[in-house]
């Protein structure tokens, strides 16, 4: 069962997807306005099939397997009531410390710099990632990695775009991106901690062993940077991490509570 | 040609039904009331992403997020064409938004109504989409070229938009007692405001006779409305909601419904900036323009350093 390393990677696509989607009617120029929509609608697609998968294991899983899966008290009364779970129940019932993403996601929009920033740390992992991803053992994460790798291409280039014409575009824009760039860096780090759930994938060939993807990642983000005319964070310094281990950021609180509002007021409806 | 000539030719192409092209002359009537009409129909694209986009983050599932989001991005690519479209007749993206901003343009006034449940994500999608699609088919055929081709997109998209919404209401009209509820008290609301979006009855409407000799505009707001309420009165009882108008009678004489009076005070006192949501609706956008404009200007500004570095490439 795969359901750890599944739900990890439908968290990240899903918290990303709802950052991304504040922007929708509020982007600085509208034909911006359209294009991170359609990003933010690919992440949503992706965390739609992850959470697809994860429930389907879920379903499929022993009771003892079923018990020690989630806190979610919603969760549990519905599996007690011999309810399978779907993409919705996954999303919307579980509380922040049975979410498995990282911290870097659920920061907040703050501005342009910031929402770019966020994305090229992340688009470049996913290129990396799903690159390696697209071989895994499990046919359907393999499936969903090759289908993501064409957005995620796309994605990586809008970024990195984004990070030169602010980088190399006006004092302001430089001083703004610059600042972002630095303050987001303590949370890349996490990307590449190996836990148990990563080990265990990537010892069965369903996972990535994310040492491999490290050194490519640092180089392009000092590549576009570069060209950005910004600098590169210090090596070595301290990195925030416990998104892969459910302890999370103050933010993600405030994210859950909007995102579930409907399901958690209006419990067990179709809509 | 004399200025007389250039108007014969001009009405010639209308009575014949062929469109009008940018590089065509054109009355300077003609050209001001297009700019108006298409300008305030962008607006209205740019503006009504917000009502909606209020619930993306809340969405009671993936789907419905999903399709939400679908929805409110093809309202900025309507936003975008018709911009385009306008721009063809001599005004700039940069002084519409500035008319927007500064209150001078006007937008349509149903999205200075708050959407306070989930079920205004249906009512919207369902009456007032409903409602944008009458006052819209008859464009794809207006005799503005650009602004007709823009159109039959726009139409098109629309159409579907308003399936999620009547969907959005019938999956909530077949669900519990209280989802029930929630639909019915959306339509409640919205239901005054979507028969005001066909504008001020036709004797109030002092630019129609003008517009439809254009053929800006092929039927009045009054007939417009009656066909809105003949086929919505039908879709709510497919629903199982009642209608929230006592009024509402099957004329047999007419081949109609009779309906009853509309509250014109409130819908002028809307249209003057006395709505629910006006001033907070334009300070979103002119927030949005403004928080944008070191991005718009460091776009800007690397356009140009790149320009100047392939030219000094190209000189040596």
């Amino acid at each position: 069962m795969n359901l750890a390393y599944t739900l990890r990677l439908a968290d990240d696509a899903l918290i990303i997807g709802h950052r991304l989607s504040e922007w929708c009617g509020h982007g600085p120029i509208l034909e911006q306005d359209i294009a991170l929509t359609n990003t933010a609608l690919d992440h949503l697609g992706r965390a739609r099939s992850l959470c697809q998968y994860a429930a389907a294991q879920y379903n499929a899983a022993t009771a003892e397997e079923k018990k020690n899966s989630f806190s979610s008290v919603a969760i549990q009364q519905l599996t007690e009531a011999g309810k399978e779970l779907t993409e919705d129940d996954i999303a919307y019932l579980r509380d922040g410390w049975d979410y498995r993403n990282l911290l870097l996601l659920e920061q907040p929009n703050i501005d342009w710099a910031f929402t770019v920033a966020r994305a090229f740390y992340y688009d470049t992992f996913n290129y990396y990632f799903f690159t390696h991803l697209k071989n895994s053992s499990d046919s359907t994460l393999a499936a969903i990695a090759e289908k993501s790798l064409k957005e995620v291409t796309y994605h990586l280039r809008w970024s990195s775009e984004w990070v030169v014409r602010l980088g190399d575009g006006t004092d302001e824009s430089h001083n703004r991106m610059q600042q972002a760039i630095n303050e987001l860096w303590q949370y890349t780090g996490e990307q590449f901690v190996m836990n148990d759930a990563d080990n265990e994938a990537a010892s069965t060939g369903v996972g990535v062993n994310l040492a491999e993807i490290l050194p490519l990642w640092t180089a392009r983000i000092a590549e576009i940077l570069q060209e950005a005319t910004l600098s590169m964070p210090p090596a070595g310094s301290w990195m925030q991490q416990g998104g892969k281990e459910g302890r999370h950021t103050e933010h993600l609180g405030y994210i859950l509570a909007e995102m579930q509002h409907m399901q958690r007021t209006y419990p067990g409806m179709e809509w | 040609m004399s200025v007389h000539s250039f108007q014969e030719h001009f009405d010639s192409l209308i009575d014949r039904d062929v469109t009008i092209e940018p590089k065509d002359w054109m009355p300077d009537d003609y050209r001001k009331t297009l700019i108006r009409q298409i300008s305030q129909h962008a607006h209205s694209e740019i503006i009504g992403m917000l009502p909606e986009g209020n619930w993306i983050t809340r969405a009671p599932s993936l789907r419905r997020k999903a399709v939400l989001l679908a929805k409110v991005q093809d309202e900025a690519g309507h936003g975008l064409y018709l911009y385009s479209a306008a721009e063809t007749l001599g005004i700039s993206r940069d002084e519409m938004y500035n008319q927007l901003h500064t209150g001078k343009a006007k937008y349509s006034s149903i999205f200075n109504y708050p959407t306070l449940t989930w079920a205004d994500m249906g009512a919207i999608g369902w009456l007032v989409d409903g409602a944008a699609i009458m006052n819209q088919v008859p464009l794809c055929r207006t005799s503005y070229g650009p602004y007709a081709r823009a159109m039959v997109r726009v139409c098109k998209e629309e159409s579907f938009h308003q399936r999620q919404g009547f969907e959005i209401m019938l999956t909530l009209s077949k669900g519990t007692e209280i989802q029930r509820k929630l639909a019915q008290d959306a339509f409640n609301r919205w239901w005054w405001p979507s028969l005001m979006m066909f504008g001020p009855p036709d004797a109030e409407s002092p630019n129609t006779e003008q517009s439809v000799r254009w053929r800006i505009k092929r039927f009045t707001n009054d007939e417009l409305r009656q066909k809105f309420v003949d086929v919505t009165v039908e879709q709510a009882r497919v629903l199982g909601l009642e209608m929230p108008d006592k009024d509402i009678k099957w004329n047999e004489e007419r081949g109609h419904y009779d309906f009853g009076k509309i509250n014109w005070s409130e819908f002028y006192n809307v249209v003057k900036g006395n709505g629910p949501c006006n001033k907070q609706r334009i300070e979103a956008r002119r927030k949005a323009w403004d928080e944008g404009k070191w991005v718009r200007d460091a776009a800007m500004a690397h356009a140009e350093k790149r320009k100047a570095r392939q030219s000094e490439v190209k000189a040596a």
